[in-house]
């Protein structure tokens, strides 16, 4: 029996796992997928927002502040690859000047430091390469770009050094409220396709399958819809168009289509907002696309698109009511939700972590381990050493000195300590995720053989079982005819 | 510094040309820099025949091909260095390089020669709507594991596009007992060879539908089905066209792009029709002393001609290192414009005082052209006027300068290479 049991292992989830690893508390990770960051927080803006869009008061807007003032420690502590670029608001229409000037007063109340509003010279001032047609701006300074990635695996990594479990490919079928015979408290019994796992308390971090175990165990039903976004990455050639990240004024969708450098140096233009009806919608669509792009030159000149390298789509978990929902369910006791995790839940999710680890240390009367690891190292990067230090580095590990993705440059090295590490890569998504390789303009089609052999050789896993993204997603089915 | 008169970065067919040439020009200090654990490029995957017809006059397969030049690599004594990234060449011809024995290190060199051959154009780059499964792989990383690690990719194969690779991977899966069932062309013509198209698609009775893209591809996982449809003159998908095929495998023979990195890196001038780099007529960059040849200048269709090109970049090379890394020219150069169906030309200038006695200068075509003219004017007057059958944007076309002739035009401005009807 453990004492919290987690399911989901994205951001929130993991966020969670890594605030509670810090208390004498028995707790384990479930998703569905071969490795964490593989739903809504694989396919994002990667953006940790300032906190002025969401209504003054409400869980959204305290999660957002306070995850964004955070998030500095936090990617130290856990060698996360983070930098706040600052953020603008683009007002394209003196008709909409007016509600640049809510989004400024809402910051304000949202506690958003460093606010200002631009008018059209300062605007290009800061960013030449805004719309001619821009007449003023909402600049935020906190705002930053981050690795949602890195910040998920980091968390993971952290909270399994200090002793949280992760069980993959395990997916949560039935919740089942029980009574613990020793202590007579309640307990859920949760049936997964892998075994029956007891808990104390469950914390319900499953995105856009939250609604789903939530209405399980509670009559008050919430409702999720999968809000599709289609996205667009542009080559690292592209990725100096803009040096902040561009919105347009939001709507009732969402925050609108923004373009903004990433932390590795491309240009990202998304997303679209779709409601679907399939959880594991994440097809993207020609009309989407179009969308985007069009929307995207709305405030952005010469956006050179033509430099795309790759497009895929994401799903919001958008709750009915549009806000956060944390905290116990009222009629099922012992069991958190942590569900509408919707942008701004990579910025929140430090918060959120933070504020459910707080609440089970009072409801549980946790204590803090004394030896609990608050760090963690990342791979290394050895484009950051000197020669020097590179090929002191090589002298010990040839394989540093080996690049096996051309396009980001990434070695051997890099991918055996992804392989190696906590909670390390077993498919060639996770290798990109954890290193990058694969990621750049040829995407993986140079690389792939080459990673597969590692994974081959360091995990002795055969290459006819390697996959790209667990389950069923082989990359080789058989031996040629010929092959020996 | 370590420094050798001539570093070649790229051991493939251009690279090995190039290294040959030049050590008979009677340069000796030359070193080859290649990724790959072995010499040979991309030869090394392309097991099927046909190459060297030209060269050879036999028809030989890619690894053959290769070992021709590799073995006079080995004869000559041309140093080499295999599993070696280039990381970076400097304007003033630094190489930057690394291995898991050497680790990084650099070298001067007197003379470069770019020789990196060119990739493929992903699926991200198409911006394809749908899934983004495993089974979709372009055609030369399919091509690499089954000829060179042994592996099949897939049973039920979807080809997106009809350049060379993706003709000859429709074959070779076929022969490996999987099904092909579609090639989809966007171009209302192929990519490739016709002969690529007749042995490889034909032969087997696999159909190849031109104006046709790939609108969805179905499965989270694995790749569950692709539907294709046919495209207006605008090239959009016409809606109504949809055809659904049930299959596990996309490849996608899409295009090349000459893999050219390195040479922004150092600063070298770009044509954006080829992705390559602009050069003079012994093939030198906008940086003096730094060549480029075969499929990072310009992507060729047949491995002859890029063989042909690197030999004389590796002579010019060795002219210039042996010229104490100075280039030696009169008078000025003559640029050269593609126009009217006639998409580039490389070179881009020629300057005749040391240009050879015959100038090959290679160009495609933009469209299909049938019975129509290769024309050259010098200035303002014809002074070529060939008649073809037939031109297509895959196969390469070329027009021969002679120097005596040039000689007779001492203040010509301009050559013009188009297309005329008549």
């Amino acid at each position: 029996m453990y004492d919290v049991i987690i399911i989901g292992a994205g951001v929130t989830g993991c966020a969670v796992a890594r605030e509670l690893s810090r208390y004498k508390v028995n707790v384990c990770v479930l998703d569905k997928e071969e490795d964490v960051c593989s739903g809504t927080s694989k396919a994002n803006s990667a953006i940790v927002h300032a906190g002025f869009d969401a209504p003054a008061g409400s869980l959204m807007a305290r999660f957002n502040v306070r995850g964004n003032e955070m998030m500095d420690d936090f990617a130290r502590d856990l060698d996360i690859p983070f930098k706040r670029n600052g953020a603008m608001v683009v007002c394209i229409h003196e008709s909409e000047k007016e509600g640049l000037k809510d989004l400024y007063d809402r910051g304000i109340a949202n506690g958003v430091k460093g606010l200002e509003i631009l008018d059209r010279e300062q605007a290009l001032e800061k960013e030449p390469n805004l719309t001619e047609n821009v007449v003023a701006a909402l600049y935020a300074p906190t705002s930053g770009i981050i690795c949602p990635f890195m910040l998920n695996i980091a968390m993971a990594e952290n909270a399994n050094v200090n002793g949280v479990d992760f069980f993959f490919n395990t997916e949560v079928e039935k919740l089942t409220p029980a009574t613990c015979e020793k202590c007579g408290q309640p307990i859920w019994k949760i049936r997964t396709n892998n075994g029956e796992y007891k808990a104390k308390y469950v914390i319900n971090a499953a995105g856009v399958y939250a609604d789903v175990f939530h209405n399980m165990v509670s009559e008050k039903k919430i409702h999720i819809t999968p809000r599709r976004g289609d996205y667009c990455l542009l080559d690292k050639t592209a990725g100096g168009h803009v040096s902040h990240t561009i919105f347009p004024q939001p709507t009732k969708f969402g925050k609108g289509v923004l373009v903004s450098p990433t932390i590795h140096g491309n240009l990202i233009v998304g997303p679209t907002a779709i409601d679907i009806e399939n959880r594991e919608g994440i097809n993207t669509t020609a009309a989407g696309i179009n969308d985007l792009i069009t929307k995207a030159g709305e405030h952005v000149r010469n956006l050179p698109i033509r430099q795309v390298i790759t497009s895929f789509a994401g799903l919001r978990a958008h709750e009915d009511h549009h806000e956060f929902i944390i905290g116990e369910v009222e009629d099922a006791p012992h069991f958190i939700d942590c569900a509408g995790i919707e942008s701004p839940g990579l910025s929140s999710s430090p918060a959120i972590g933070e504020y459910v680890a707080q609440m089970l240390k009072e409801k549980m009367g946790l204590e803090e381990k004394e030896n609990w690891i608050g760090t963690r190292k990342g791979i290394l990067n050895p484009a950051d050493l000197s020669i020097e230090e590179r090929n002191e580095l090589i002298k010990k590990e040839p394989a540093y000195g080996r690049i096996i993705c051309r396009c980001e440059m990434v070695t051997e090295g890099e991918i055996i300590d992804a392989i190696h590490r906590p909670l390390g890569a077993r498919s060639l998504d996770g290798v990109k995720r954890r290193t990058r390789a694969g990621m750049g303009r040829c995407q993986a089609g140079f690389c792939s053989p080459r990673t597969m052999e590692i994974i081959n050789r360091e995990l002795g896993i055969p290459m006819e079982k390697i996959t790209k993204l667990g389950g069923d997603s082989k990359i080789v089915l058989e031996r040629t005819k010929g092959g020996a | 510094m370590t420094s050798y008169d001539i570093v070649i970065v790229g051991g493939g067919p251009a690279g090995l040309a190039a290294a040959v040439s030049a050590k008979k020009a009677g340069t000796d200090s030359i070193l080859i820099i290649e990724r790959d654990k072995e010499l040979g490029g991309i030869l090394n995957q392309c097991i099927h025949n046909g190459f060297g017809l030209h060269t050879f006059k036999e028809e030989l397969t890619g690894p053959e091909y290769a070992y021709r030049f590799i073995e006079q690599v080995y004869d000559l004594g041309i140093e080499y260095k295999l599993d070696t990234m280039v990381m970076d060449i400097s304007h003033d011809k630094v190489v930057t390089a690394m291995n898991r024995t050497e680790g990084m290190f650099q070298i001067q060199a007197g003379a470069v020669i770019l020789a990196m051959g060119c990739r493929e154009r992903p699926r991200g780059a198409l911006n394809i709507p749908g899934y983004r499964p495993a089974g979709i792989y372009s055609a030369g990383t399919a091509q690499r594991l089954v000829n060179m690690e042994g592996y099949m990719p897939g049973r039920e194969v979807v080809i997106l596009g009809s350049g060379d690779i993706g003709l000859i991977m429709a074959r070779r899966m076929t022969f490996e007992g999987a099904t092909v069932k579609v090639v989809a062309e966007l171009m209302p013509f192929s990519g490739g060879l016709k002969r690529n198209i007749v042995q490889c698609l034909d032969d087997y009775g696999i159909p190849l539908k031109l104006s046709h893209t790939v609108v969805d591809i179905e499965g989270k996982e694995r790749v569950k089905a692709v539907t294709i449809a046919e495209v207006g003159p605008d090239m959009k998908p016409i809606p109504g066209t949809e055809e659904r095929y049930t299959c596990d495998t996309l490849l996608l023979s899409t295009g090349l792009i000459p893999e050219n990195e390195l040479s922004r890196g150092a600063g070298v001038e770009m044509n954006p029709v080829t992705s390559g780099p602009v050069v003079n007529e012994v093939l030198e960059t906008n940086i003096p002393g730094v060549f480029a040849c075969g499929n990072v200048l310009h992507v060729h269709d047949l491995v002859d001609y890029v063989s042909e090109e690197a030999t004389r970049a590796g002579e010019n090379a060795a002219k210039y290192v042996q010229n104490g890394c100075k280039d030696e020219k009169e008078g000025s150069d003559i640029r050269l414009v593609a126009t009217e169906g006639a998409r580039y030309t490389v070179p881009c200038t020629v300057n005749v005082s040391r240009m050879d006695e015959n100038l090959t200068v290679r160009f495609r075509v933009g469209a299909v052209f049938k019975d129509s003219f290769v024309s050259v004017y010098f200035d303002d007057e014809r002074v070529q006027h060939r008649k073809k059958r037939i031109m297509a944007p895959g196969e390469m076309e070329q027009v021969i300068l002679q120097k005596k002739k040039l000689a007779d035009y001492p203040d010509l401005k301009t050559i013009t290479i188009k297309i005329e009807a008549e």
